[in-house]
Parts: structure tokens; sequence; C-alpha cells
């Protein structure tokens, strides 16, 4: 039974690993420019844990293969070291550990979140709402009009509450349910939800942030890779969190200027 | 030291009347006996849910027969609605984290065995004990009722994030009255814990028997005591922020919802609310609540092994300040569940670092099993095979806590089913294989039968593959993006993982079949087992001392126990066993490791 | 055998009785049918005067499959609809006074359809304690959400509808106009439930619209408009003199 047992283990541990290391899924490609370190991150933590895993359950399988039938008379025996051993052990390998991946992972979470958007980035204001995204461009003029959430009318396409007969800014804004950006341009994000929590998520450009209700939060990055992507929800929002999406269409500026026009066409 | 405590604690006499004896009743043994079955019906009710949400994550558009019975909300033709999905979630979670996995290895065994292991009549305030009981039982009957009311439960997750659960109906249904049930029940959940943290504590402290040092606790003692510390003040965080959130719906109070939010195109009437303020109660309790989980486990698993591998732990005090340490740090990591809710950045920074740290007593912890199992004499049985498997999940459950630890990570995984994988092996698996241990060791002296050991094995077996098999993928899918709470898979890039879930439904569907095994062991060895002897595992902690089997209502008769040696001296040179118990006045040099 | 002839017979009784009743109940309810309200009805039409408001186009991506459905014609939003000669679409015109005849039976199960992610019809006429039902045809789940005004007789609901479940079928215990559906996981989706108790007719493409088995006498007509809200006229029916009204509406 034991040493089933111990064969068992260090068989799951192993069959366990095997997706991992052929890749057989594995986070999506990264198309942003800040989304390096944090892959070099996963790689080195996968690595890390990794083979803590696999050690401490083989270790676990062996142990219990040798000393589930100890012969009579043999005495208990200690291990070397004794528990001091250990804790020193555990303090280097795993402290270090931990420290390390702490202050690289600090590193790359700083970069992200620890630098202003550039004074060129391309403003763009995204709403979340039960239970679709929508995304506003402030068109020629440059400038977003204020929001009336009083205005709100999902029925009228009045998705963002503008009052588009006083506010001068809010003519020419450009109200979109897909969002489109410029490829290699640095996007300024502005995030609001309209009622409950939900979150923005785009695997491959490394960006998650979740919508607080009464917090304005923005984000920055740059798409470097021309494609459709999509938006999922991932703070469960109400019935339909699981059909909350948007598409994400990266083009080239070209592209982008006329999708743009077009948009500005159906408002 | 403590020679008063066994003439103190003559407060109650042998119960008179059956109603005192087994429904009301003020022995500890029973209020356990009664944690235990009301975590039993609740698991159960807990794995019948998650079979159905399986099912219809597997198969989306599977018609299963019988489910319009239990929504009130209908389900069509059958078929699942997201909301009736969301609602079998929510409940799920709540039932397992409060219902199973605070009340079985903590309330129930703790309630049982804690004064035992110290050699105390019986708790110093009995009265409280049995509200406990009461009062949790009544959160249980108020979260149950809330499938047969309104338009069914909460869909809003255990989390119950603002303002999805403070703004009620408009929020979608069940966000009224069942947000309200939920928060009773869960007002009265923490009442119940808390008075039970309260009796934990005290018996520790104040009612050892004479010889019973803090130090020659047995391990499980000093897990009860570090989890019922933790649980006095988490649930004493808890128990306002549901009473706030219960405000917010029937008092038009607007403690967690911001002004200006429109929902079917109307205006609310709240402002002046804060949505991160539930954020961070809940997680100030929801973090140390992993803990008050998992350390019994710990505990429990440490004791059991300790028995079976007939030695002491290397270090019988590391391991305790281990345990205390996480317990500290517990309260420092919290935020790690809100690296990208929007809190300030710095903070996520913050709250990197001590969850990156509490690895190191978890580790130390592992380590110490492992150093312990090195030399040992193992007794291979089915609650050690648990014991063991418990260890295996840890391992696996914790490496993905190095991930989960760090805010860059998190921006990939947060919110995915990784994590979903991560919680549930070592919080939900590991922990039901701590109080799979626990029942396998304890059952004899509990009812004073054997459980069956054959059948107990092949549970064992199956459970413990099943498991690896279910929430392994878990892990690989949530790499790759699948996003948890989703009851279907809409997104494109999600449509390769369908067939994973299909994999996974038909291991969770095998593997919960096979708890009915367990359920079968639990109640034919309950009326047809073998009589269990006083100490069938020849352990050494004073439950095995009493002078009956099952223990007699004032636990060692007439006359208390006396401690005289550390609680686990096995392996001892020259005496008849390999082992001395703890209250035995033979003298004996002292089986220690510490290094 | 023998034993077999008193006992199919005492078998046929029941049988008999039930198929009796059913019969007589039959035949009641036709007899009831068979009596309808002497004299004509109201027909009209309803127009807008001015230029229509600009409907604005419904971009469905986030749901493939009904963005499919509208590939060649985009959905727009329905607020207010006109057909090419002016004519006013989905408009409500119901009996407000002058209405002697007691309950109005309803003659066919109106149905609420969902498809291509909008509701079909836009405005659903029906009268009170009518049972309608609400079919999904989409290939996706929707949710119907009928908000009434909050604290009335009628109440809010909010059920999920899968795709290929079965017709929800449903009722609204008192007179309400209008009450406004929405479904909550496709935002863009609006339509209106108009709750009467006397006969209705709702406006087509053309803007026309037709109130039948109305008795001679006077009548007060109310014609309600989502956006534009409600106009009332009087109308005299005559013995076998079907009545014509022209509502319409000023486009701001």
């Amino acid at each position: 039974m034991a040493k089933l047992f111990a064969v068992t283990i260090i068989v799951i541990a192993i069959l366990s690993a095997i997706p991992i290391v052929r890749h057989t899924w594995w986070t999506s490609q990264d198309i942003s420019t800040h989304g390096a370190p944090i892959d070099e991150q996963m790689s080195e933590t996968m690595a890390e844990s990794g083979i803590l895993f696999l050690a401490s359950q083989i270790l676990l399988a062996v142990f219990i293969w040798k000393f589930s039938r100890p012969r009579p008379g043999e005495k208990i025996k200690s291990f070397p070291g004794g528990a001091m051993g250990l804790v020193i052990a555990a303090f280097l390998l795993v402290g270090t550990e931990v420290l390390a991946l702490g202050a690289f992972g600090a590193k790359a979470w700083a970069s992200i979140y620890f630098t202003p958007p550039g004074a060129n980035a391309m403003p763009l204001q995204v709403q979340a709402g039960q239970f679709a995204f929508y995304f506003r461009y402030p068109g020629p003029d440059g400038k977003f009009g204020p929001l009336h959430p009083d205005l709100i009318s999902e029925a009228n396409q009045n998705i963002f509450g503008l009052d588009t007969e006083h506010d001068p800014d809010s003519k020419d804004d450009i109200v979109t349910a897909e969002m489109a950006i410029p490829v290699n341009r640095e996007i300024h994000l502005l995030m609001h939800s309209k009622d409950v929590g939900h979150a923005f998520f785009v695997p491959e450009l490394r960006v998650h942030q979740d919508f607080v209700p009464g917090l304005d939060l923005s984000m920055h990055f740059t798409a470097t890779k021309v494609g459709r992507y999509e938006i999922v929800c991932t703070q469960l929002c109400g019935l339909g969190h699981y059909n909350m999406r948007a598409y994400l269409s990266v083009f080239s500026q070209e592209d982008f200027d006329s999708w743009l026009k077009k948009q500005a066409t159906f408002q | 030291m403590h020679d008063t405590s066994s003439h103190a604690v003559a407060h109650h006499g042998p119960p008179a009347s059956f109603i005192r004896k087994h429904i009301f009743s003020l022995d500890h043994k029973v209020i356990g006996k009664q944690y235990f079955g009301l975590a039993f019906v609740a698991v159960l009710v807990g794995i019948f849910l998650s079979w159905l949400m399986r099912l219809h994550l597997g198969w989306t558009n599977l018609a299963i027969p019988g489910l319009h019975l239990l929504s009130s909300n209908g389900a069509p033709g059958n078929l699942m609605t997201p909301e009736y999905y969301l609602q079998l979630m929510t409940m799920h979670a709540t039932i397992m984290v409060f219902f199973v996995l605070t009340t079985a290895p903590f309330a129930a065994f703790g309630n049982y065995f804690l004064p035992i292991q110290v050699g105390a009549e019986d708790m110093p305030f009995p009265r409280f004990n049995m509200m406990s009981f009461w009062i949790t039982f009544l959160g249980f009957i108020a979260l149950m009722s809330s499938f047969f009311v309104g338009d069914g439960p909460t869909l809003g997750g255990w989390t119950q994030y603002a303002p999805l659960s403070a703004i009620g109906q408009a929020a979608g249904p069940g966000e009224g009255t069942g947000v309200v049930l939920w928060a009773i029940s869960i007002t009265l959940f923490c009442i119940g814990q808390l008075l039970g943290s309260l009796n934990f504590i005290t018996t520790t402290l104040d009612m050892r028997t004479r010889g019973m040092s803090l130090m020659r606790m047995p391990l499980s003692v000093w897990a009860w005591f570090i989890t019922s510390v933790m649980g006095l003040t988490a649930f004493a965080v808890l128990m306002p922020a549901c009473i706030l959130l219960i405000l917010d719906h029937v008092a038009g109070t607007s403690f967690f919802v911001p002004s200006n939010l429109v929902i079917n195109d109307q205006l609310l009437p709240h402002s002046g609310g804060s949505t991160l303020l539930w954020q961070h109660l809940f997680w100030f309790f929801g973090h140390p609540e992993v803990y008050i989980a998992i350390v019994p486990g710990m505990g429990i698993v440490s004791h059991v092994l300790i028995t079976s591998m007939r030695r002491p732990l290397l270090s019988h005090r590391v391991m305790i300040y281990s345990m205390g340490a996480l317990a500290v740090l517990s309260y420092m990591v919290y935020g790690h569940h809100m690296f990208v809710s929007g809190m300030n950045p710095v903070s996520s920074i913050a709250f990197s670092f001590p969850t990156l740290i509490i690895t190191i007593p978890a580790t130390i912890i592992v380590l110490l099993w492992l150093g312990s199992l090195y030399g040992s004499r193992l007794r291979i049985n089915t609650a050690s095979l648990f014991a063991l498997g418990f260890i295996s999940m840890f391992i696996s459950g914790g490496v993905s806590g190095f991930f989960l630890a760090q805010p860059s990570i998190d921006i990939l995984l947060h919110g995915t089913y990784f994590v979903v994988g991560h919680f549930h092996m070592v919080m939900g698996v590991a922990a039901m294989f701590g109080i799979f241990a626990g029942t396998f060791f304890w059952f004899p002296k509990m009812f004073g039968r054997m459980m069956n050991e054959t059948l107990g094995r092949i549970h064992f077996w199956l459970t413990f593959v099943g498991t690896y098999t279910i929430f392994m993928p878990f892990h690989y899918i949530g790499l790759a993006g699948n996003i948890r709470r989703y009851q279907a898979f809409t997104p494109d890039y999600m449509q390769q993982f369908i067939p994973v879930h299909k994999f996974i439904t038909v291991a969770a569907l095998l593997t919960g079949a096979a708890q009915l095994i367990f359920v079968y062991n639990l109640i034919h060895s309950r009326f047809w087992g073998k009589p269990a002897p006083d100490n069938p595992w020849e352990a050494t902690s004073l439950e095995w001392s009493t002078p009956s089997t099952p223990p007699p209502w004032n636990n060692f008769g007439d006359k208390m126990p006396v401690v005289y040696h550390d609680p686990y001296q096995y392996g001892v040179e020259g005496s008849t066993g390999d082992y001395v118990m703890q209250n035995s006045p033979e003298r004996i040099e002292t089986v220690r490791d510490e290094a | 055998m023998r034993r077999q002839i008193p006992f199919k017979a005492i078998l046929f009784l029941p049988v008999a009785l039930v198929v009796g009743i059913a019969l007589m109940l039959v035949v009641s309810q036709k007899s009831v049918k068979a009596a309808p309200p002497s004299g004509g009805g109201v027909t009209g039409i309803v127009k807008l005067d001015g230029t229509p408001p600009h409907q604005k186009p419904i971009d469905m991506s986030k749901e493939p499959s009904c963005a499919a459905i509208h590939k060649d014609h985009p959905a727009t939003t329905e607020n207010v609809v006109v057909g090419s000669d002016g004519g006013l679409a989905n408009v409500v015109v119901y009996i407000s006074e002058g209405w002697s005849g007691g309950d109005v039976t309803p003659s066919s199960q109106p149905v609420f359809d969902q498809k291509g992610c909008q509701y079909q019809p836009h405005v659903l006429g029906v009268v009170v304690n009518e049972h309608f039902k609400v079919t999904n045809s989409d290939q996706t789940s929707h949710n119907i959400h009928p908000m009434p005004k909050p604290g009335g007789p009628n109440h809010e609901w909010n059920k999920s509808q899968p795709p290929g479940s079965p017709p929800i079928d449903a009722v609204w215990p008192a007179e309400e106009v209008a009450i406004h559906v929405k479904c909550n996981i496709h935002p863009w989706m609006s339509g209106y439930h108009v709750v009467v108790k006397t006969p209705y007719g709702v406006s087509d493409d053309k803007g026309s619209f037709k109130i039948e088995n109305l008795p001679p006498g006077n009548y007060t007509l109310t014609a309600w408009q989502e956006t534009y809200g409600t106009q009332t006229q009087k109308v005299t029916v005559a013995a076998g003199k079907p009545a014509t009204a022209t509502f319409t509406f000023k486009a701001k």
C-alpha cells in the first residue's frame, strides 16, 4: 500500500508537470510593450515553484516508500541537521527565493503602475456596465464632454449620458461598442463603471484592472501587434457576467483613422 | 500549576432529560458531534450543488431533470439559467467555506477533543457553547431558506462584492432577499463562532489539568487555540460588515454604495459609500478565514501523523511557532486579493511581501513533516493515508501561492481558474483530507466503533487521484486565461477550454460519487462497526485515557488525569510498548528531538 | 372473464363524466364567443409630424450570433419608428373612457419574441390577466426584465431564458401604460408591455391601427408612444359604422 502510494504521488507529480513543461496551455502571446517583465517573472516563478513542487512531492514519496516498513527493532532515526537545520534551510532557500521574486516582481509592477502616461498618449474612455463595455473617443476637438448619469439611456443608446444639445464638447464624441486602437501608440485608458464592479482584462495586452464604482481609474499601455483580441470582465458583476466582453482591434494608424471616421457617422 | 482546574469545572451535572442530553446539550462532546452532523449535511449539499454546476459547465445546454424544483426563479425546460448557475456557485462556496471547512475541523473536532486533550471536564461556558452551535445552525437554516423565498439565493459569490450585493433587486435575481438572508446567515455564523472561540481560548488557558503545561499540549490543541484567536478577531470584523450590508438593504443606508450609479437607466438613490470598504473588511476577515480552515487541519494531521510515525515531530516548538506565524501573517497579506482592485498600487507591493514571506512558515511546517517522516516507523492506515495526502495536497496548493503573491503575475492570473485551482487544493481538498484523517482517527473514540478500513482505503484512493484529476487542470486553463464565475464560455478564445471542462466534469462526478463510500462507511460503522478498544492507535494523548469509550459525560469520571509527559512520547526506549501515555506516571527519558 | 365486464363498466362511468363535462364546457365557451358586441370599431392612423429623430445603429459585436442576423441591415434603436409615408409604428391606441363591456376576453395568446437580440414586437399590447408567451428565438441566453412602477400592483421580475428553453408564460394583473422591458445581458434591448383593460390596437409600420368589437357609443381614445407620451381623442361609434381617428405626434 505504502509503495503504491509513493509511486502514485510521483506519477501524479510528473503528470502534473508535463502540460506545464510542454506549454500545452500557456499564457497568451504578449502584444504589449510592458509585458516582457511580467512574462519573465512568470517563467521564473514557474521554474522555481515547479522545482519545489517536484522536489517535495518526490521527497514525500521516497520517505513514505522507505519508512513505512520498518524492520523490527529498528530505531527511530533523526533527520540530519534536525529541526534547526530545516528551519535554516527554509529561511535560506525559500526566504531568498521569495525575496528575489518579490523584488523583481515589484520592479515589474512598478514599471507599469508607477510611470505616468506619456504626453502624446491617446486618451480613450471605457465605461463598464451590466453587461457590456462601451468606449468613447474625444473626436476632433480632443475633449470629452461631461457625463450626466441621469441622462443615461441604453434604449436610446445614450450609453454615457451625454448631453449633445448643451455640451459643445460632447457633440463630436464618438461612442463605440468595440475598442480599436492604433498599433505602437500609447493609449491612456480612462476607466469608470456605470453601476457595479467590473474588470477590464485583455490577456494578450497584459492589462488587468477592476472598475471601481465611484472611482475614476486609468491605465496606459501600448499594443505592438495588429490583430483582433478580446476584452473580458473578470469581476463578478451579475447574471450576464459570462457574456460581458468586447472586441479589441489593434489597427495600423491608417486603418484606425478610417475606422474612427466610419464610427463617427454612426453617432 | 493548574491543580485547581479539576475542581473548578463542576459547573453542570450529568444531563437529566432527553432534550438536555441530545438537543440542547451543554456537553462539549455532544455539541462537537452536532457540529459534525451539521458539517456532514452541509458537505453533502455542497457536493450536490457542485455536481449541478459541473454538469452545466461541461454541457451548457443539457437539461437536468428536476432542476426546476430547486429554484424559485425557475429553470425553463430544466435548463440552467445564468443566474441559477451563479446562485448555485454562491451557495456552494458559502456552504463549503463556512459550514464545512470552518465547522468540521475547528468547531466539531475542536469542541469534542480540545477539552479532553487538555484534561478538562468541559468548557468554562457550556451555555455559550450550546448557543454557539444553535446560532450556527440557525445561520445554516437562514442560508438554506434563501432557496425557497423571493427569486432564490444571492448570486454575488461568497465574497459578496459591493455594490452588486448592496443595491438590492436591481442588481439581479437573488440580490434582494437573497443577499439579506445571506448576510443574516453569516452574521449568525460569526456570533456562533465568536462564542465558540471564546470557549476554546478560555479552555486552553484556564482549564488545563495538573501537569498540562502549554508546551505539553498536543499540536491539535495548539492548532485549535491559534485558530480560535484568529476566529475571535476575524469574525469580529466580518459581523459588522454584514450588518452594514443588511442596513444598506433594509434601512436605505449607503455604506458600500457610492453616488451616481445607474442601473436599468435609473439613477440609484444612494450616495457617499465606498465599494472598496467592503473589500477591505471582507478580506481582512477572508484571508484569516483561509487559515481558520487549514490550521486545524495542520494540527489534526500532525497529531494523526505523529501517532502513525511512532515518533514526535522533529520539533514541537517550531511547529507551534510556525502555526502562530501563519496566524499573525494572515492579517498582513489580505490585500493580495485586491492587487488589481483599484487600491493604491503601492499597497499591492506592501501586501505582496508578507504574502511571499508567509510561505516561509508554511515551508517549515511541510519540512517538519517530511523531516519527521525520515527515519520513522510509519504505520499505514486510512487515517495516516489521508494525513499524508494532506501534505501532498498542501504542497500542490501551496506552490501556486508563489504566483498569486506577486502583483505583476496577478495581472495574468487574477480572476482565472488558476485561483480556483489554488484555493480548492490548499483550502478545500487539503482541509477535507484533514477532516477525513481526523474522522478515521477519532471516530472510534467518538462513537465507540471502528470505521471499516477497506472501504476507507478505497475511498482514499479514489479521492486522492480524483481530486488531482479535477483540480490540476484548473491551473492549466487558468494560465491560458479561463475566467472564473462564468456560467458558459462565450469569449472566442475560451472555446478551447470546453473539452477540458467536460473532462473535469466527468472527474468531479466520479470523485463526488466516491464520497458516497465514505457516507456509507460513516453510517454503517456508526451502528454496526467493530467495537473499538479504548486506545486503538496506541496513542499517547489524554483522549485515549478516558475511563470508557465514548468518554462519560464528565470525560474522565471522578478522577481528573494528571499529566507527566510531553504529548508525543513514541519510540520510548526500554518501556513495554513503544509509547508512554501523557498521564502515565511511568518515569522515562523524554523523547525530544529539538535541535 | 365475467368479472372484467362490470369492472370496465365502472371505468367507463367517470370517463364518460369527464368527457361530458368537457363537452359542456366547450359548448358554453362557444356560446359566449358567439355573442360579440354588435357594432363596429375604430380604425385610424398614427402619424409623425416633422423629422423623426435619428435612430442610432446598434453595434451587437459582443453577441456574434445576433450581429450576424443584422449583418446586412444594421439594427437601430426603436424609440420612434416611422414608415415611409410618415406613419408612426408601435403606438398603442386604447379606450380610456366610455368602455362598459366588462373584462375583455383575449382571443389568442400574444407572443413576445426575442430575435436577433431585439424584441418582436417592440411594443406588446396585452389586457389585464391575459397570458402571454415570452419566447427566445436566439442562440444565446436572454434575461427578460420588465420594470413596472415600483410599489404598484404589477411586480418587477427578472428571469433568464437560455436558448432552446420553452416559452415563459407571463401575465400582468393590473393596468399599466407602459412597462419597460430590458435584457441586461444585451443592454441595447428595449421593449414595452402596454397593459390595458379595454380593447386596444397597436399601429403597424404604416401607422394604421384597428380596434374591433366595440358596441355603439362615445369613447375616449388614448394613444401612447414611448418617446412622445400620450394623446387623447373622442370618437363616436355608431351601429354598424366604424369610426375613424387620426393621431398626429409632433417630432420634438
